[in-house]
């Protein structure tokens, strides 16, 4: 007994489970419940106060097709309240210069490892992949999220608000991602994005074959069958499960984390966001999608999606691509620069991500390089389509769209001020709110959120 | 394309670094960065034989020269990329690489016997400006030699500049292994080779008759320690951490090398020691995430060795390739160097850390290397719309290009 006591100290102590002695009687509310029925680790983000805050007389770029020059926002209670002219902000506002400075929504990233693959890169917090077996559905990104990575910062400095955390791409499965607000928090509870639904990462190609090579899939086919094989026992478990919930009679069907996962995809609430890089396996897996009635919402990494950018339009399939990074592996040899403006141009949503710690933070200046390129090639995208590529589109991608992507009234108070033309490499994100929350502010610093692992030792002159 | 650029248009396929005779190119009329000297409005480059003779405002275009029309451009030397890949090989395609060779002590590997002229990313450099490339080796502890090349020629001995150029050296956290585990080790095991390589040098005939303690290495990488042990040839060393830098530097002082820092993560704690030193740096100017290797990693480390007096090298190694230089120096002015330095970080200064004198400016006598851009070479909205390598015209279409034009439209044309 004195070591069970002792064992319970220790794992008090470590994990922050409530003392002995405090109620551990579950919620009422779901007493005689299932755990299915119960909250599935729910989101704790609450907005922060603030008063209300009106820029003024700067170029907004509202991700909606307009930019406005000499144009005001206001924020309040973390909402857009006005956009253009504001005649009578109310008492206590904020108000900042916006002149010379541009404002855009605040920028979203559809495909970030930061948090799962945190600085400083060590073998003891390497927790993207749980490369263990081809299908690993029942694993949750946010299960491996430290708060406390030193990305973050740079990330928010970089203009972004909202990103989504996936598991990586060594499983045909990989897991199921988590959308978060990049805030300053203590457990990913706190950043996940309330209402934002799953989405499970699916991975074709290379990666998996490779990582699998020995035990199987080792070759495209053997992929693909891993992905029918997987979705088949799906839609067993979902007709048994649908069929239990609708009686509620007898004994439940056991849980299955795995299929729970993959059911929801075939329920529509969980969005596929696949990784694949050849124009050929998208189309196969479009088949697929159709072959099991569900929908991909958007295809990461998608290199050669100007070669099926129709496929993907009729498809209404968003692809998350880079600018200009290629060339790095057979699947990503026919990387071109017009790739983003080439989609754009044929109606596929088009979404510019990172999967990368640096890329994360001037996601306006690839953004950039995308646009212009396609200017140079003939290839017309305005400068609102190219700001919609890391704001707007990529909500959708996320299934937020409603809720942030853009500065239009009634949207979430989600905005950054740059310093300049964000398609300007000399151009810094200033100030950037999070639902009116001042996350950054470049002039100041105590505005410049450190995370744990920042302080007393990555900071200048601290300890040196 | 604009039109006083048809012509060219015709003879594009054809990519010859050698100077044809008497081939006389004058670009005129535009914004012109010496780089050696002050901005010429409305200036004039004359190129001969694949050698600059004349560059300023008020200069005679010599009888039978082609004339560029470079009206309300900016012309620049061409760009110098002092961490290049562009002919070694696919980065991170399995197999494909040329760029590494088993083992850590290999000061004899001299990648310009695997050179790929025809290589799908040497046009690519081109079309950021990239002129002229630092092919360096790769992986821990003593991975080579660099070998510098122009990115044009049908031959490797058409583009070579210099081989080998450089020999690089890591004392990062990925060459503790070499030293058993640990930095001191990694040390230790650094100061015998040069010790060995030494002690090879001086009793030769004795080592040839077997009669010398065992020496720590081969004779050939023993050998091919000496030019940087005499100080004919720079040494390239990584170092991240402030021990190491400073590790760096000591290395410099004990056995009189011409070092050239690269990495240089934690520089900025330790700036007015490296300044004092008078040993320039390669850096990456965006490498602000912390690592065990530098925890200080910070945004404006460019800046702040520049403002300590240090030339600092621009090298931006990502997936995006050679032609992504242009931007790593516009971030440097973002984030606080100025736009004159910055164009010198990716030209004058690496064409003088590898000792390359004909390098890196538009003066009389040097090379003809010019890039003439829309704009500012930093910017997105700018392109690099001529470059002349060695006087020559260069092709800017790439693969990418025709895999474009396949695919503007859908279904593409069978």
């Amino acid at each position: 007994m004195r070591r069970i006591v002792a064992w319970g100290v220790i794992g008090l102590l470590e994990i922050g489970l409530p003392t002995p002695g405090q109620a551990q009687t579950v919620d009422d509310r779901f007493k005689d419940t299932l755990s299915l029925d119960r909250p599935q680790f729910p989101s704790t983000y609450r907005r922060r106060s603030n008063p209300p805050v009106l820029i003024r007389n700067a170029t907004v770029m509202t991700a909606t097709g307009a930019e406005l020059r000499g144009a005001s926002v206001l924020f309040q209670d973390g909402k857009i309240v006005s956009v253009g002219e504001v005649a009578n902000p109310p008492s206590g506002t904020v108000v900042v210069d916006g002149t010379g400075k541009f404002v855009t929504p605040g920028l979203i990233d559809t495909h970030s490892h930061v948090g799962v693959y945190p600085a400083p890169g060590t073998s003891a917090q390497s927790d993207g992949n749980e490369a263990t077996n081809p299908n690993t559905a029942e694993v949750w990104a946010e299960h491996s999220f430290w708060p406390h990575d030193p990305q973050i910062p740079l990330a928010i400095a970089g203009g972004v608000t909202t990103a989504q955390i996936l598991p990586g791409s060594a499983n045909l499965f990989g897991g199921r991602s988590v959308v978060v607000r990049l805030v300053p928090a203590r457990a990913v509870q706190e950043m996940k994005f309330p209402g934002a639904p799953y989405g499970v990462k699916m991975a074709c190609g290379e990666n998996p074959k490779r990582v699998y090579q020995s035990r199987g899939p080792s070759t495209a086919m053997g992929n693909m069958a891993g992905y029918r094989a997987g979705y088949i026992q799906a839609e067993e478990y979902r007709r048994r499960w649908d069929k239990w919930l609708k009686e509620r009679k007898g004994d439940p069907p056991g849980r299955d984390l795995k299929l729970e996962t993959l059911a929801g995809v075939l329920r529509g609430e969980i969005f596929v966001q696949n990784h694949c890089y050849r124009g050929d396996e998208m189309a196969q897996m479009l088949d697929l999608a159709q072959e099991f009635g569900f929908k991909i919402r958007s295809f990461h990494h998608g290199i050669e999606a100007y070669k099926v950018a129709d496929l993907l339009a009729k498809a209404g399939t968003a692809a998350s691509i880079w600018s200009d990074w290629g060339g790095f592996k057979m699947e990503a040899y026919d990387q071109i620069l017009e790739n983003l403006a080439l989609i754009t141009q044929a109606g596929v949503r088009a979404v510019l991500h990172t999967d990368s710690p640096d890329g994360i933070q001037r996601m306006n200046q690839d953004a950039a390089k995308a646009m212009y390129a396609g200017n140079r090639a003939g290839i017309p995208v305005t400068r609102d389509q190219a700001i919609r590529w890391v704001t707007a589109n990529p909500a959708w991608a996320l299934g937020i769209d409603q809720l942030t992507g853009t500065i239009e009234t009634g949207k979430m108070a989600d905005a950054v001020l740059w310093s300049g033309d964000p398609f300007s490499v000399y151009s810094k994100a200033e100030k950037v709110w999070n639902e009116g929350w001042l996350v950054f502010d470049r002039l100041d610093k105590s505005r410049q959120y450190k995370t744990d692992f920042n302080l007393g030792q990555t900071d200048p002159g601290v300890g040196r | 394309m604009n039109r006083q650029w048809v012509f060219v248009a015709a003879t594009a396929a054809l990519v010859v670094a050698q100077p044809l005779a008497g081939q006389t190119i004058a670009v005129t009329g535009g914004t012109v960065f010496p780089v050696s000297g002050p901005k010429i409005d409305r200036g004039t480059v004359v190129m001969v034989n694949g050698k600059i003779t004349a560059v300023g405002a008020n200069i005679a275009v010599p009888s039978g020269a082609t004339i560029v029309d470079a009206t309300g451009k900016w012309v620049t030397p061409g760009l110098i990329h002092a961490g290049a890949n562009a002919g070694t090989g696919v980065a991170g395609l399995g197999g494909y690489g040329e760029r590494s060779v088993s083992g850590e002590v290999n000061p004899s590997f001299n990648l310009a016997d695997g050179i790929d002229p025809a290589a799908i990313t040497v046009p690519v450099a081109r079309t950021g400006g990239v002129t002229t490339g630092v092919l360096t080796p790769d992986g821990p502890f003593i991975p080579g030699t660099a070998v510098v090349v122009d990115f044009a020629g049908d031959r490797v001995d058409q583009m070579m500049v210099r081989s080998p150029a450089a020999l690089i050296i890591d004392l990062s956290d990925g060459s503790k292994g070499a030293g058993g585990g640990a930095r001191a080790g990694t040390i230790a095991r650094l100061k015998r080779l040069f010790a060995d390589a030494l002690e090879y040098d001086r009793r030769r005939l004795e080592y040839k008759r077997g009669s010398t303690q065992a020496l720590s290495a081969p004779a050939a990488e023993l050998e091919a320690l000496l030019p940087a042990l005499r100080g004919t040839m720079p040494v390239v060393i990584t170092a991240n951490r402030r021990i190491d830098i400073e590790n760096a530097l000591m290395l410099g002082r004990v056995y009189r090398l011409k070092v050239v820092l690269s990495g240089a993560i934690e520089g900025w704690q330790v700036a007015s020691a490296i300044a004092a030193a008078g040993v320039p740096v390669i850096m990456e100017p965006n490498r602000d995430i912390p690592s065990f290797d530098g925890l200080g990693a910070r945004l404006d480390n460019v800046t702040l060795l520049r403002q300590a007096g240090i030339r600092v090298v621009i090298a931006q190694g990502d997936a995006g390739g050679e032609r992504s230089l242009r931007y790593a120096a516009g971030n440097a002015v973002r984030n606080g160097t100025s736009w004159d330095d910055a164009l010198k970080m990716v030209t004058i200064w690496p064409a003088e850390a590898y000792g390359l004198s004909q390098y890196g400016s538009l003066a009389p006598g040097k090379v003809a290397n010019v890039v003439v851009w829309s704009g500012d070479p930093f910017e997105f909205s700018s392109a690099a719309e001529k470059v002349f390598i060695r006087g020559q015209d260069t092709s800017l279409r790439t693969r990418e290009h025709e895999l474009r034009d396949r695919y503007r439209t859908l279904p593409p044309p069978r």
